[in-house]
């Protein structure tokens, strides 16, 4: 089915680099965007004077301690350029590509580079977590103290309450992506670890533990997004991004039922609608549904409508979303395995199923044959909610 | 694909590395805007106030001059009872800067009376005063809790204590 809305140029992605993940990286902000950014031009066959406009994407500035970084990391990819830098906390990472689609698709830029980039670790003392200390809601939550730990943990224990999930059931979500990252060249968390390591490690905030949960890193992640006249001049594969969608809900996370992110579900309804989806759970062949926690990966899936409300975790204890199943969730390692460099990560899995539609993912190469997938991120204060579409 | 290499630093190696360190030292004083005035100076007379939406019947807590259901203005102030239902619960081990606590507290989401549906309803992050094991054991989840207030108050979130169990199910 063809997408119903009125489109000037359709848009592909035609190369993608991503750097290495790690807790600590030497390079700074600008240096990691270069690298990241000549990379994807490199698979393109293209060169910084081919392009026409940059998006990027970056989590908040006080990671850096540079109040103004979106045009500091990228001084070296975007001088002389319109140059355009989204926010929407976790969900960035994903947005960028959705923003860039419509620069290309509105006929304004032809080719445009995509960018992702995020060093958390300069935050380094008391620990870059802190930085999450102001995001909160300044009158009514900041003074009890919050980590930002503690709302995941709300939103994980009442999940499992909801859909009557064990944490031994979500813990598998971890099992399997540490293990899939094995395979990825750039990750930091890739492990061969029990869901009985998942359950033992060091206690956060019950119900999560130090497992459950993805680390922090530094990175960065590009892709060249162009029109369709061009993607067919660049390349015999194109990856095409037929869905794009993003929405927002409530910042009053305290008066939403958390076990549920309906936020999500409107997101995936405006990409499937573009994309011309109507059944997203016989459709999608892959995904790459947000993973920061073990238990996201579960209630993304559910908010996607890749499986019904409250059954992910049946259906990934049945072995359905491993690389070999029916439905492979997170083959890239997700964040959980290959790292969570905030807006780095997000990229990292648009980039993972461009790689993984091209069948360029080497031994992450999914078993079944694969059409159509999806990228997804979530951020902000458990509120927003981002979606790719992409098909080969 | 040598040429695109970057470099990870051990912790050690960091702390060689390290050329500048800067520390913000900015302190906010937040202004509490119309809705949380009077929300503060109800706190501070032990009573939990919220502003009702005469579109959609919400009453929201904390409380907004506008409804963003319903795009409204709202005007209309309501009392709502100090007790509510436990939305979720968890145990903290650690706080805002990751410190881990001598003793773990239990926080969560109080689900307060008088309006709402499954998806929406009026509710406040707090503390709970209840042992870890009601946590862990999910015994917790959905009983009826009401607010302790502190003998001094002063116009803050902290002006409750915590919430405490009214009725194990």
């Amino acid at each position: 089915m063809r997408p119903n809305i009125n489109v000037k140029n359709r848009v592909a992605v035609v190369g993608a680099g991503l750097t290495l993940f790690r807790r600590r990286l030497m390079e700074t902000p600008q240096e990691l965007s270069w690298i990241a950014a000549r990379q994807a031009l490199d698979q393109a066959g293209l060169d910084f004077n081919d392009i026409d406009c940059v998006v990027s994407g970056s989590a908040p500035d006080a990671f850096d301690g540079v109040h103004m970084k979106g045009e500091y990391y990228v001084e070296g990819v975007a001088n002389g350029k319109p140059h355009v830098r989204v926010f929407v906390g976790g969900g960035t990472g994903v947005f960028v590509p959705v923003a860039a689609w419509w620069h290309v698709a509105s006929g304004l830029c032809r080719k445009v580079l995509v960018l992702a980039e995020e060093k958390m670790s300069s935050a380094s003392r008391p620990h870059p977590q802190a930085v999450f200390k102001h995001i909160w809601d300044p009158l009514v939550e900041k003074p009890l103290n919050p980590n930002l730990i503690w709302i995941f943990a709300m939103e994980m224990h009442r999940y499992m309450y909801r859909c009557g999930v064990r944490k031994e059931d979500i813990a598998l979500v971890s099992v399997k992506n540490k293990r899939n990252a094995l395979d990825h060249p750039s990750a930091q968390a890739a492990a061969k670890i029990t869901v009985d390591d998942v359950l033992n490690s060091e206690m956060l905030v019950y119900p999560v533990n130090r497992l459950d949960v993805s680390p922090v890193s530094d990175g960065a992640g590009a892709m060249v997004m162009v029109s369709e006249e061009w993607a067919n001049r660049l390349t015999d594969n194109p990856i095409w991004v037929e869905g794009v969608g993003f929405n927002l809900d409530s910042t009053n996370w305290t008066n939403r039922d958390l076990g549920y992110p309906v936020y999500l579900k409107r997101a995936a309804e405006m990409a499937y609608r573009l994309a011309g989806i109507e059944n997203p759970m016989k459709e999608i062949d892959v995904a790459e549904p947000y993973d920061p926690f073990d238990y996201k990966e579960l209630h993304h899936m559910e908010g996607l409508g890749l499986c019904p409300p409250c059954k992910a975790a049946e259906v990934t204890k049945e072995g359905l979303t491993q690389r070999d199943g029916d439905l492979p969730t997170s083959p890239s390692g997700g964040l959980l395995g290959v790292g969570n460099p905030i807006a780095a990560a997000g990229i990292m899995k648009a980039i993972e199923i461009f790689w993984q539609l091209r069948g360029e993912a080497g031994a992450r190469q999914v078993k079944k044959d694969v059409v159509t997938g999806l990228a997804q991120a979530w951020g902000d204060l458990m509120q927003v909610g981002t979606v790719v579409v992409m098909r080969r | 694909m040598t040429d695109f290499k970057v470099t990870p630093l051990s912790e050690d190696s960091f702390r060689n590395a390290i050329r500048e360190s800067t520390s913000p030292r900015a302190v906010y004083d937040m202004a509490p805007g119309e809705a949380y005035t009077k929300f503060f100076e109800g706190l501070r007379e032990g009573k939990i106030l919220g502003t009702k939406c005469p579109s959609c019947g919400l009453v929201h807590v904390p409380p907004k001059v506008y409804c963003q259901y319903c795009y409204l203005p709202l005007t209309q102030w309501v009392e709502v009872k100090d007790e509510g239902f436990v939305e979720t619960a968890v145990v903290v081990y650690i706080a805002a800067e990751r410190e881990r606590l001598e003793k773990p507290e239990v926080v969560g989401v109080i689900r307060l009376e008088g309006s709402g549906d499954r998806y929406r309803y009026p509710g406040l992050m707090h503390r709970i005063c209840t042992e870890p094991e009601e946590v862990k054991s999910s015994r917790i989840m959905g009983v009826k809790v009401k607010a302790r207030w502190a003998t001094e108050r002063k116009g803050s979130i902290n002006d409750i204590e915590c919430f405490e169990v009214v009725s194990w199910k």
